[in-house]
């Protein structure tokens, strides 16, 4: 695979997603099966809606985004099972419309938004960011979505509002791996509300200009990128603006493992895993994991003082 | 308990399924070649290699353990003759798994790997059910049981039980959270270990029983016969 160093690469470069898929089907083809046969399935995959064209933001990282297929076929998404195969295979069930977000709690004007308008409430943006799971890898993503401070600024959060909690959909009818006890659902994260109003964390909607897959947390999802993935809560039904810390489902499934903040750090290992390195997907060599996944210049100061091993 | 089918196989019947079965034990193996090539590992191959050679090596400490009891069910001695093949293809396996470890996954970073050994208590498990693996193929051939002994030979293959056990560990220990599979594992473990503890304790029984009662009273030291 070529690895470009970033430096040399511009925005207007970023192998667009149709170039990414054809790739390797032509790699396929290239090994010997057929032309025709390997280039079915891209028919399908552009049936995929497309969304409005997204503005450009300072914020995207110039790395070459991870391809298509890999993104939205290497999930963790376990209310549709904990095989990182499972979410493209089941997430179809899912129903994104009609789909409504609630923003309440502590509020002067608690809101319910209906998903088709949170889409048009301000112009999307295209972020392009790293996404680095917890359990050693890590992605490009071009997502689009709206600054959450946006959303959080139409319901006016009152003084005592110090944390933000997001609560997933649960619906065991949808979502197959509700019935198990993995974690406990519905699904929830939380930030604390200075973290939530970074200018970096966003609301997706979509990724490579298209309606987010339902694999990827359709139709709204977090995007918190100096944090370990699973900090960004998918499927998102709820949003509550809280006074304390909210407990969140990997907290409760094992607090010594999973810190309320998990901020990507290469210093704090998991107990059974490092996090000094990891591999970036379609890449051989695995790379130095980078302190808040390399938005240190951009966070770092959200933390000062703070004791990084203890807040974990 | 004799199964009711007899079945012993001619010296040439017992090779060409020899033969067979090795070429069966590297169909895994084949199978990560040909995924490798036709792209068809995932997202992320390495991590799919790593984790396949790992269950291969497990599933191959199982089908070794399963053996002996299965003899032991259905009569048929002469599956004893195939089980050092299914122990070697364990270590195979564990070397190819290892090897994708030091490789692929620490680039033969020697210090990083010696702290990785000490510190993750999944890969301390790993790593001693490998070096416990070590004795037992190099003492695998005749010329190693001739030289050490028949009856030390078979104390020292029953650390088996040991590295079956830390293997089920190391995996238990590694997932994030959904235990299914190492917990189904563990439980077949069990039943394998579980059967032969049961049948031990039944010779033992059978053993006193037979015993006259002269001798008992005498004292005398009832020795229980070897087991393989
Ligand atoms: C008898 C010895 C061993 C057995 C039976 C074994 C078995 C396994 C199994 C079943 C898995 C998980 C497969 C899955 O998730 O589907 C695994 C993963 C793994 N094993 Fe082993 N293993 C052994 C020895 C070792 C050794 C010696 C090392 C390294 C020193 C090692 C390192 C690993 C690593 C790094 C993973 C992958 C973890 C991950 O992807 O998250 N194993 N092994």
């Amino acid at each position: 695979m070529l690895i470009r160093n970033p430096a040399d690469l511009v925005p207007s470069e970023i192998t667009p997603r149709g170039v990414f898929d054809n790739r390797r089907e032509f790699l396929k083809a290239a090994a010997g099966t057929t032309l025709g046969l390997a280039l079915q399935p891209m028919s399908d995959a552009f049936a995929a809606e497309k969304l409005a064209a997204a503005t450009k933001s300072p914020f995207s990282t110039e790395e070459k985004p991870t391809a298509y297929k890999d993104v939205t076929g290497y999930n963790n998404f376990y209310e549709f099972g904990t095989d990182k195969s499972d979410p493209a295979e089941h997430a179809h069930t899912l129903r994104t419309r009609p789909w409504t977000i609630s923003v309440e709690g502590l509020v002067k004007q608690a809101k319910t938004f209906a998903i088709d308008d949170l889409i048009k409430l301000v112009p999307l943006e295209e972020r392009i960011y790293r996404m680095r799971c917890v359990e050693g890898w890590s992605m490009v993503i071009p997502w689009l979505g709206l600054p959450l401070a946006t959303l959080l600024k139409q319901v006016e959060p009152l003084g005592a509002a110090k944390y933000v909690e997001f609560i997933s959909a649960a619906d065991p009818k949808t979502m197959p791996g509700v019935s198990s006890r993995v974690l406990d659902w519905p699904y929830i994260e939380g930030l604390r509300l200075d973290e939530a109003q970074h200018p970096l964390s966003i609301l997706a909607v979509g990724l490579y200009g298209e309606v987010l897959p339902n694999q990827n947390g359709a139709p709204l999802r977090l995007v918190v990128p100096w944090k370990y993935g699973f900090k960004s809560g998918k499927s998102i039904v709820k949003i509550r603006l809280v006074e304390r810390e909210p407990q969140t489902s990997w907290v409760k499934a094992n607090a010594r493992e999973y810190g309320f903040y998990s901020n990507v750090n290469p210093e704090v290992d998991h107990p059974r895993w490092s996090q000094a390195t990891e591999r970036r997907i379609g890449e051989f060599i695995k790379r130095k994991t980078l302190p808040f996944n390399g938005y240190a210049d951009q966070v770092g100061k959200l933390y000062a003082g703070m004791d990084l091993k203890k807040y974990y | 308990m004799v199964w009711p089918v007899v079945y012993n196989p001619t010296q040439r019947q017992l090779s060409a399924l020899k033969t067979l079965l090795f070429l069966v034990c590297l169909l895994p193996l084949a199978r990560l070649g040909w995924g490798l090539w036709s792209d068809q590992l995932g997202a992320n191959p390495i991590e799919f290699i790593t984790r396949s050679l790992g269950t291969w090596t497990l599933n191959f400490l199982l089908i070794t353990l399963t053996v002996s009891p299965l003899r032991k069910l259905t009569g048929w001695h002469w599956l004893l003759r195939l089980r050092r093949m299914l122990g070697l293809f364990a270590f195979f396996y564990v070397m190819l798994h290892l090897t994708t470890y030091l490789w692929l996954d620490q680039f033969f970073d020697w210090t990083a790997i010696v702290k990785d050994i000490l510190k993750r208590p999944f890969i301390t498990v790993g790593m001693s059910a490998f070096v416990l693996l070590v004795p037992l193929a190099a003492t695998s051939n005749h010329a190693m049981i001739r030289r050490i002994g028949g009856r030390r030979w078979q104390q020292l293959h029953r650390s088996i039980y040991v590295i079956a056990i830390f293997a089920v560990v190391h995996y238990w220990w590694l997932v994030k959270k959904d235990v299914t599979l190492p917990a189904l594992y563990a439980v077949l473990l069990a039943l394998l270990l579980g059967m032969r503890a049961l049948w031990r304790e039944q010779e033992r029984r059978q053993q006193l029983a037979h015993v006259s009662p002269l001798a008992k009273k005498r004292g005398k030291v009832i020795p229980i016969a070897a087991r393989q």
